[in-house]
């Protein structure tokens, strides 16, 4: 990989990207579930939300691909909407943690060792502080239990996760002699930093987007599993657990589906991410085989 | 030292300054009215207006929260609304459950990821590198309460070796309560395992490729003993802080993990107190842990400031 590498930048990041075995084998696995979750807009093989009591608790078949629950509702369409659920709440959380914490870090790093970087270093490091099911368990406490309250406890929590990243590698940048000269020309800091540190570190906070992404999705199942999510009837990953939890004896299968339909989501974006880090960043690649 | 273990005192004690307010103040803006709460629907308004006083709900906001603050620091938390007990006593008796569940994880997950993570570096690229990345790989992905309703279908249901749930007391006798809490430490310590494992192994990887690592060989040394002596020492530094990090997690992970298997810990009483409104409950329980993650991030801190000297006088 490491041979060869620059003619394939030639032929785009897409073509590097596919190069990559584990950014293919992640990307694949994503687009399924985006896939399923888009279809289950127009089509689910049967309403996710009808109750059928003749048909509870039925195990996969050909009628049922992944079984009935214990209120007769096709797992397989359930998990196809649960998708949609998920993949929302984990999308528009990194896009919260996004659009607050790389304008704060980018300004923390412009105005380093100033009042205003240690204001925003700090409250960062309050936020930290408080574990993403905490920030859950308080705005719950509030507001109640919400599919919006749990996007906006995750989102909390990734605001410093992007102000840290954004930050610490605007610093780097600020040293650079391109950006001196960018001050030379009369460009102010909030310029050069929309215009020169933005672009450079894009390839970092898109590697970060998904990690947070696929935290975001295991952070939504444990939440609505606890039931401090999407509340029903929407079907959620999470809740679909928390319901097989009590029938784990009489139907396995019920646990088993949306089960591995989380890890799969989540080691799809995982292997999408160290498969766009080890394009973004070859040296690290060469020292890593 | 002095100068600059004051100034991360002071930093410490600011930060759980603004996270009390923090806490006081989210809870202050819920609807509704504790004391009518508790007193149920047909309470007379003067019965309310009497517990109201009682309770301190009249006094100024600013009055009330250096009460909370004091009580805090006498471990004086109040009295639940709804078990009408001190809330310290039930805190008390809830964090037997989950301390010693937090830290029995991350006994095994230490136990498991280390070696793993060692072997994987030391066998860089062979087919027990590529089996243990891939395995962490999963780990990181599996929810750890889907991963405890595995453990139970296996262990509980079908093997029959542990029960699925529920917590005899310590009084039952060490081994009973310690058998209790092991399914639920193994779901809590897996995905951490995975994580701490990775990083043991990219931090060898890092030593390794050290000078001193070259010299050791060259005069002699073999591989194996290299890395006992010298690379696996050197590389815990940032092993050990993410080991003092996982601590605050495994925590508050335990909140979600007693509910799989109705442990009585500290994570049951804040749903409970969630339900029934008991919002005194939930501010102390989540002040106890944010508390618990800033004193552990500030004695990691502190550790790697012993035992790396540079970082005294760049902080």
């Amino acid at each position: 990989m490491s041979v060869g590498f620059l003619p394939e930048r030639k032929r785009g990041l897409w073509a590097a990207a596919f190069q990559s075995k584990s950014f293919a084998l992640g990307f694949a696995v994503t687009a399924i579930f985006i896939l399923a979750a888009l279809l289950s807009f127009v089509w689910t093989p049967y309403d996710a939300t009808a109750l059928s009591v003749a048909e509870k608790l039925k195990g996969p078949s050909t009628v049922h691909w992944f079984g009935t629950d214990h209120f007769g509702r096709d797992i397989f369409s359930m998990i196809m909407v649960g998708a949609r659920t998920s993949i929302a709440v984990a999308f528009v959380a990194v896009g919260i943690g996004m659009a607050a914490g790389v304008p704060l870090g980018l300004w923390a790093a412009a105005k380093q060792g100033s009042l205003v970087d240690e204001v925003i270093m700090r409250a960062n490091d309050l936020v930290f502080a408080f574990p993403a099911l905490l920030i859950a368990i308080l705005i719950t406490a509030v507001f109640g239990p919400s599919a919006i309250n749990a996007i906006i406890a995750i989102g909390i929590f990734n605001i410093p996760v992007f102000a840290r990243l954004a930050r610490g590698a605007a610093l780097t940048l600020w040293t650079r002699e391109y950006i001196f000269a960018a001050r030379v020309a009369g460009k102010g800091a909030l310029r050069i930093s929309a215009e020169h540190i933005l672009p450079n570190i894009l390839n970092l906070l898109i590697v970060q987007g998904t990690i947070q992404f696929s935290l975001g999705i295991l952070a939504d199942a444990a939440l609505s599993y606890v039931g401090l999510g999407a509340q029903p009837p929407t079907p959620s990953w999470g809740r679909m657990l928390s319901d097989a939890q009590t029938m784990i004896s009489l139907a396995p299968h019920m646990a088993l589906f949306p089960g591995a339909a989380i890890v799969l989501t989540v080691l799809g974006l995982n292997l999408m991410g160290d498969g766009l880090r080890d394009i973004f960043d070859p040296k690290l690649q060469r020292s890593r085989t | 030292m002095v100068p600059y273990l004051l100034k991360r005192l002071i930093s410490l004690l600011l930060s759980l300054l603004a996270a009390s307010v923090v806490i006081f103040l989210v809870l202050q803006v819920v609807p509704g009215d504790p004391a009518s709460y508790m007193l149920g629907m047909n309470a007379q308004p003067e019965t309310v207006e009497a517990l109201r006083q009682q309770m301190g709900l009249n006094e100024p906001l600013v009055w009330r929260y250096l009460t909370w603050i004091a009580g805090l620091a006498h471990g004086n938390f109040g009295i639940s609304y709804t078990y009408k007990v001190p809330i310290g006593e039930l805190i008390a008796q809830r964090l037997w459950v989950s301390l010693p569940l937090a830290i029995y994880a991350l006994l095994l997950s230490t136990l498991i990821a280390l070696p793993v993570g060692i072997i994987s570096a030391a066998k860089r690229n062979s087919a027990s590198d590529y089996g243990i990345m891939g395995a962490t790989q999963l780990g990181i992905a599996v929810p750890n309460f889907w991963f405890a309703m595995l453990l139970v279908l296996f262990f509980s249901i079908t093997l029959r070796w542990f029960s699925a749930g529920g917590f005899p007391g310590w009084n039952a006798g060490f081994f009973v309560a310690l058998k209790a809490l092991t399914l639920p430490a193994i779901a809590l310590a897996l995905p951490q395992a995975s994580i701490l494992a990775r990083v043991m192994r990219s931090s060898l990887l890092d030593t390794l490729s050290e000078d001193y690592i070259r010299t050791a060989r060259a005069k002699g040394l073999t591989r194996g003993q290299t890395l006992v002596r010298h690379a696996v020492r050197n590389a815990m530094i940032p092993v050990l802080t993410i080991i003092g990090l996982q601590f605050s997690f495994l925590l508050a992970g335990a909140i979600i993990i007693e509910n799989v298997f109705y442990l009585p810990g500290l994570g049951r009483l804040v749903f409970q107190g969630i339900t029934q409104r008991d919002l005194i409950v939930v501010q102390s329980v989540v002040m106890l842990l944010v508390f618990a993650v800033i004193v552990i991030t500030f004695l990691v801190d502190l550790a790697y400031a012993l035992v790396d000297p540079r970082l005294r006088s760049r902080a």
